[in-house]
């Protein structure tokens, strides 16, 4: 049990800055998710962590213990490969005791821990098994397996279910989930499927080219996005955004999109007039566009006339990809909308949970 | 109907000319390049752009000919057999014709004409030379193929932790583009001998002497001399163990390594508990292709010592049988128990690469 922190790290391979000034405080008992596009920097944060490389600059520690030169071996972390990883010569008994024996931990002790794991995650008929007789699900539970058994301080994982199919990744996760609370140790998880971080992370590190952009629990990620990065980011589909300029119209402060143009809320006019004339981006979730006859009854909700271009239905919902003439952006309607390809509607943007940019900084006007 | 009848025809005609013509062709030719008339070269030029026309004209007429089978089963049953055949062929008249014909002969006398039975392999496993080439035989097995393969598995890990590694694995593996006999006569200067007083020629001696030693022979002296012998053996196999080995060390995944020096392991570990089982296939191919190799070593001992000295191994007591002796009634029984030694271990081999195909 312990907390982990990132306290100015850098690393650099050659030219190329891979992680950018990291300052993370993990406490004890947290899931951490690094999230981001590929090339962001997360997995070299986690395997910095393990001791697999080196920091250039800064320091981390485990608990109180700085362990920019302890081994890896000796950091009390256990970590879960993307491709598991497996000893393809030993058992899965074996695999999971490796560990263990190597530290010479008393057999009884072994045969317990190994035991109690293999029962927590349901492969105690496999303990005889080689990883190539496993199909992708079992091979994950191992690799998770001999993590547990370790009983480390710290556990890292890095995209431990990209391998499994959707399905499977779904269940997977609910039970990484469960698997936390029940150990209650710190997991540090990486992945690059916002999905996997939103439902499994108590708190998300968004990193983009080494950097880290918001760190914050999957609520405030979703609801207040510090720049446009992580509103794109985070979100499924993703955020629309529209260049636009802020204006003054009958005394209140609008929003002009050059194809329409959109009120303000009431409550949130004072926070926008001191930027009036600057040109944002102006942001809103497809969840938040609806159709006027199906939106939900009270919302601040904007008329935008728009095109229908294409329609994706989902059953619960339906997609609706909408232009304008100079943009487009999504809806998620309710399945009883009318909208048909070709008609000209108005959709209803619910103005409460607009969000505004600085073009230039691309940083949240809040 | 009648034209598509008219058109096959016509092509079995071609066909039939062609065959015809290119048998001509090759013939004239065949007894060209043998006149003495023309020089040499020009005769060695034909005969090599005439053979590979000929070879291609052979080929395109012979499926030329299948092609021209009604029955689609036949034609497909055939064809394999246009392609195969030559290589077949050849394999059987300069391989399973031979051996055949050793394992025959090897039940009669000296000059093949009386039946003896088991008479020659009674003096095998009774002759006292014999039983030294089987003695040396069994030390050069032990000892060079588990030193090639050491030797091999030690250089392709300590080189991949360099930064001039290629150059490193080219000095090692530079030995493989000598031939044995090359390496021998090579290795005869570096065991020279000269009575003490006169200046040693051979880098050992020189050594040994200018350490104030008396000159050692090396490759005349035994029991020392064996391995003196095997060393040339190791020399040479070293490089190609290393190779393959260094490639199979490669090809271990980075994030198995990881996960083990997480789990604990320190480097030994590492390369005992995980890497050396991990490349274990390629490990026995390359042990079972040495130990095939070393069963058979011959040119080596020839050059060094004939086999003299205790030196005899079973290949160049062979030839020394049937050729020296010219019994060939002995000859062949060597050859063949030298065959039976070597032919588990191909087998194993081919098993096993086989067994590794299957895992990729």
């Amino acid at each position: 049990m312990a907390s982990v922190t990132y306290e100015h790290v850098t690393k650099r391979f050659g030219d190329v800055i891979a992680v950018n000034d990291l300052n993370i405080h993990i406490p004890d008992k947290e899931f951490l998710v690094f999230v981001g596009p590929s090339g962001c920097g997360k997995t070299t944060s986690l395997r910095l962590l393990a001791g697999l490389e080196e920091v250039t600059e800064g320091n981390i520690y485990i608990g109180d213990r700085l362990v920019n030169d302890v081994p890896p071996k000796d950091r009390d972390i256990a970590m879960v490969f993307q491709s598991y990883a497996l000893y393809p010569h030993m058992t899965v008994y074996d695999n999971m005791a490796f560990g263990l024996r190597l530290r010479k931990v008393p057999k009884q002790e072994i045969d317990r821990r190994v035991k109690e794991a293999a029962q927590i995650l349901g492969i105690e008929n496999l303990l005889d098994r080689k990883p190539k007789q496993l199909s992708g699900g079992q091979r994950q539970r191992v690799a998770v397996g001999r993590a547990i058994v370790r009983e480390p301080n710290v556990f890292l994982m890095d995209e431990p279910l990209s391998n499994l199919d959707a399905k499977l990744r779904v269940q997977a996760r609910a039970e990484l989930s469960k698997l936390h609370q029940r150990l209650e140790t710190t997991f540090i998880y990486v992945t690059h499927d916002q999905m996997e971080a939103m439902t499994m992370g108590t708190r998300i590190a968004v990193l983009k080219d080494g950097i880290l952009q918001q760190l914050d629990t999957p609520q405030v990620l979703y609801d207040a996005p510090i720049n446009v990065f992580v509103a794109g980011f985070i979100g499924s589909p993703s955020m629309n955004f529209f260049d636009a300029r802020l204006i003054e119209r009958d005394g209140k402060v609008a929003l002009d999109c050059r194809d329409f143009i959109v009120d303000v809320p009431e409550n949130r006019a004072n926070t926008y007039r001191p930027h009036l004339g600057k040109e944002v981006i102006f942001g809103i979730r497809p969840e938040d566009v609806h159709d006027p006859d199906y939106a939900p009854p009270g919302i601040k909700q904007a008329l935008v006339e728009a095109k229908v271009d294409v329609t994706e239905l989902m059953g619960n919902e339906v997609i609706v990809y909408l232009v304008t003439e100079h943009t487009q952006f999504l809806g998620r309607f309710d399945p009883r909308t009318g909208a048909r390809v070709g008609n000209t509607m108005y959709a209803a943007m619910n103005m409460d949970r607009m969000h505004i940019f600085d073009k230039q900084t691309e940083m949240a006007i809040r | 109907m009648h034209e598509s009848e008219q058109r096959t025809l016509s092509r079995v005609l071609i066909t039939l000319a062609l065959s015809v013509l290119v048998f001509f062709a090759l013939r004239w030719c065949f007894h060209f390049v043998q006149s003495k008339e023309i020089p040499r070269l020009l005769g060695a030029l034909i005969a090599v752009v005439a053979g590979v026309a000929g070879v291609w004209a052979l080929y395109w007429i012979a499926n030329e000919w299948v092609s021209l089978i009604p029955s689609r089963r036949v034609r497909e049953a055939l064809l394999p057999f246009v392609f195969l055949g030559p290589a077949l062929f050849l394999l059987v008249v300069y391989l399973v014709y031979p051996g055949l014909t050793t394992i025959y002969i090897s039940f009669f006398d000296k000059r093949s004409e009386n039946f003896v039975g088991l008479d020659n392999y009674a003096f095998i496993f009774t002759d006292p030379n014999v039983r030294i080439a089987f003695r040396n035989n069994a030390q050069w097995l032990i000892v060079v193929t588990s030193l090639c393969v050491t030797l091999g598995l030690l250089t392709a890990v300590l080189f991949d932790r360099i930064r001039l590694e290629s150059l490193a694995k080219s000095f090692i593996f530079l030995p493989m583009a000598i031939s044995a006999v090359g390496a021998s006569v090579i290795w005869r200067f570096v065991y020279a001998w000269q009575p003490p007083g006169r200046p040693q020629i051979g880098v050992l001696n020189a050594i040994r002497v200018a350490l104030g030693q008396e000159p050692v022979g090396w490759y005349i002296q035994p029991p020392s001399n064996n391995l003196a012998l095997m060393a040339i053996m190791i020399w040479l196999q070293t490089g190609f163990c290393m190779v393959i080995l260094s490639a199979a060390l490669k090809n271990v995944p980075d994030e198995l390594l990881e996960a083990a020096r997480m789990d604990g392991a320190n480097e030994l570990q590492l390369f005992f508990l995980i890497s050396v089982p991990y490349i274990r296939g390629v490990i026995i191919t390359v042990a079972t292709t040495v130990l095939i190799a070393v069963l058979k070593v011959f040119d080596i001992v020839y050059v060094m010592t004939r086999g003299n000295y205790d030196t005899e191994v079973i290949a160049n007591r062979m030839y020394v049988e049937m050729y020296r002796f010219v019994n060939f009634g002995h000859g062949s029984a060597l050859a063949v128990i030298l065959f039976l030694a070597v032919a588990p271990a191909a087998f194993f081999n081919v098993r096993n690469m086989r067994r590794q195909r299957g895992e990729q």
